[in-house]
């Protein structure tokens, strides 16, 4: 049933009905209504789950690890700096083939100092053998963290998952959200199997020293449980569909592409944004289509090249720069390396970093642009760096 | 070694890893000028140094490495030797 | 779809106003966004909340520069903030304030203005205006109905908080609806 939430509310009211039986996080904005509301949650003795108070994020994925390799089911959520701090835990999980499922409320790394939003955290860590998905809504923010897990713990899989949400634009706002019940979602997503897991009685050591002579194939290992994920959260978002009725099987998704000339790439809350700017454009006669990137890792290419296969211009929007690659942010990268020798002109556009208001007449400048050829860019700077 | 889930592997005994073989000199204990401190059983990094019933320190060849550790620290003039080991 | 942007100043619980602004609008009937405008919270400091309000699922992420409606919760803030900044013609701009707005106001712009400060010292006992406003609001604009306010404010507040709440914002309603 529908009903007007909070996003971090409904977060974690998702993450509830998921039965985390370990949570440890510590809080940092605009993630706290999350670890809050769950807090108060196991407090008040709704949640069967063992909160472990922690004094940083590192301790906090760091416990989470711990509990993950010990056979329980584990949720973390972070932001920012927080995130930072949990680099080298986080390749660790990831190295250890622990099914963690972390919430990411979107915000920009300092210096300087900015509690707004961009992607640029979790993206930073693309290459730790995260998964990492990205929601348009808080719909789809918590559907997510159902699919993250059933996709994570699947032991073909075995890789965490960050559900991305952009801070404050999603997990600050009120909306309408149908949250489903907690027989519906034990339907779908059944208690945790380990693949393995410690214990005295039986012991393991899990993430042992690699020589150089095996090093390369356990990332190899990872390198293709990504790949099958791919397949993986197909499946998953199907089964959801037919449990649930929200379709969330595609990896990519397409709005209004059929005839367009101009697609936006974009990933996140600002699809929807870009939805409304399209329609207004399409209103005068302009053939303009979004390409929504749901899933960031594993990194759909083919199902991208397939979606812009008739377009001429590709224009994607970055929250995130790669600082020294000129003006290249992630998405933009990978979306020209995925299109490379496909004749489609893909110009990037870094945009909406530390809060940045981005608006509909934003999208249709940065179509303009797009469309005379000029790009690979900070879009709406202030004049006096200009 | 087999390519297991997250580089997990079942616990090895240290055992069975006869470090002995990695000797090039080896202490000699002489019981005559031992003092009795229990310092070289104390400090040898291999644990392979253990005092029997008479209390005479010995260390077990099959594990001593040669480190020369316990004959550094022995404070009694003589008590250890290295001697260069014949093989 | 249709626009609010309230004003107020940090503590006057503005965003606290737009959450159960869009509550009971969904309540009433339609989709509805609420979200602040994300500043550093700071007491006294100028603030901002947003709501939308349509009859379709709301997708657009972007602040509000051209409202339909304005809820400015102290009016000192006229001199610091430009409230009225983009409001479209046929907007309606709710203020609290003992005084009358005169110059400032836009062309094609309603203004409804009410002592709420006095309303909220007398029913609640604290200078919080927003509830009243709240009121105000759903006489004004027709946008949430007084009943789904009600279950709102309940919703939010508990015992006798909550009774002393909803008697501000049904003062503020009756107010407007008989003035207008
Ligand atoms: S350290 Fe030297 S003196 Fe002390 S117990 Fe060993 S051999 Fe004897
Ligand atoms: S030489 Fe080293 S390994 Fe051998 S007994 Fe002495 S301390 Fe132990």
């Amino acid at each position: 049933m529908l009903k007007i939430t909070e996003g971090s509310h409904a977060v974690a009211e998702a993450v509830k009905f998921c039965r985390p039986e370990v949570i440890a996080a510590y809080p940092i904005t605009p993630q706290t209504h999350i670890v809050e509301a769950l807090a108060e949650m196991v407090a008040n003795c709704e949640l069967d789950s063992e909160y472990i108070c922690v004094e940083s994020e590192f301790s906090a994925l760091s416990a989470c690890l711990g509990a993950s390799a010990a056979g329980s089911r584990v949720y973390s959520a972070t932001s920012s700096q927080g995130l930072a701090l949990m680099f080298e835990v986080c390749f660790n999980v990831a190295g250890m083939r622990l099914p963690v499922v972390m919430s990411i409320a979107n915000r920009s790394l300092g210096a300087p100092l900015s509690i707004w939003n961009d992607q640029q955290d979790s993206i930073s860590l693309r290459d730790s053998g995260w998964m990492q998905v990205y929601a348009e809504d808080n719909q789809e923010a918590t559907d997510l963290h159902f699919i993250a897990y059933k996709v994570a713990e699947d032991h073909d899989i075995l890789l965490p998952a960050f559900v991305c949400f952009d801070g404050f634009i999603l997990s600050h706002t009120y909306e309408p959200v149908d949250v489903p019940a907690q027989e519906e979602v034990d339907a779908y997503l059944p208690s945790f199997k380990p693949y393995q897991r410690l214990d005295a009685a039986d012991p393991i050591s899990m993430g042992m020293y690699a020589t150089p002579d095996y090093y390369m194939e356990f990332r190899y290992e990872i390198s293709r449980a990504m790949e099958r994920a791919k397949e993986a959260l197909k499946r998953a978002g199907r089964e959801f569909d037919e449990e649930f009725g929200r379709d969330y099987s595609a990896p990519v998704e397409g709005y209004r592409l059929e005839d367009a000339d101009t697609a936006i790439v974009a990933l996140g809350s600002i699809c929807g944004t870009v939805k409304d700017a399209i329609d207004e454009m399409r209103g005068s006669g302009r053939k303009v289509g979004l390409l929504k990137i749901r899933s960031f890792r594993p990194f759909p290419d083919k199902e991208i090249l397939k979606a812009l296969d008739d377009v001429s211009t590709v224009a994607v929007l970055d929250k995130n720069v790669s600082l020294g690659s000129g003006a290249g942010g992630a998405l933009g990268l990978e979306v020209k390396d995925a299109l490379y020798g496909s004749g489609i002109e893909v110009k990037d556009y870094i945009t909406g970093l530390g809060g940045r208001d981005v608006r509909k007449r934003d999208i249709a400048n940065i179509t303009d642009l797009a469309e005379s050829g000029k790009g690979d860019m900070y879009y709406g700077l202030r004049e006096e760096v200009l | 070694m087999v390519l297991n889930i997250g580089c997990a592997a079942r616990p090895g005994k240290a055992g069975d890893n006869k470090t002995g073989s990695w000797r090039v000199f080896k202490p000699v204990f002489n019981q005559e000028l031992c003092k009795k401190c229990g310092l070289c059983a104390l400090l040898c990094p291999e644990g392979c140094v253990t005092v029997n019933d008479e209390e005479e320190y010995i260390p077990d060849y099959d594990y001593c490495k040669g480190c020369g550790l316990c004959a550094e620290e022995c404070p009694a003039d003589g008590a250890i030797d290295m001697v260069q080991e014949e093989k | 779809m249709r626009e609010l942007r309230i004003h107020g100043r940090g503590g006057q619980g503005s965003v606290t106003a737009a959450e159960l602004i869009a509550v009971a609008a969904f309540e009433s009937g339609v989709y509805s966004q609420a979200f602040p405008a994300f500043g550093v919270e700071r007491r006294g400091a100028p603030v901002q909340a947003f709501v939308r309000f349509s009859d379709h699922m709301i997708r657009l992420r972007s602040q509000i520069y051209e409202p339909d409606y304005i809820l400015v919760q102290d009016s000192t803030l006229i001199r610091d903030v430009d409230v009225f900044n983009g409001m479209k013609e046929g907007g309606i701009a709710i203020i609290n304030t003992e005084r009358e707005i005169d110059s400032e106001v836009p062309a094609g712009v309603k203004v409804i203005t009410l002592d709420a400060t006095s309303i909220a010292l007398e029913v609640l006992g604290l200078p919080i205006t927003n509830t009243t406003l709240m009121g105000a609001f759903a006489a004004a604009t027709g946008e949430i109905e007084l009943q789904a306010l009600e279950h709102a404010l309940s919703g939010r507040f508990s015992g006798e908080l909550a009774d002393k709440n909803i008697k501000a914002a049904r003062r503020a309603f009756d107010l407007v609806r008989g003035g207008a």
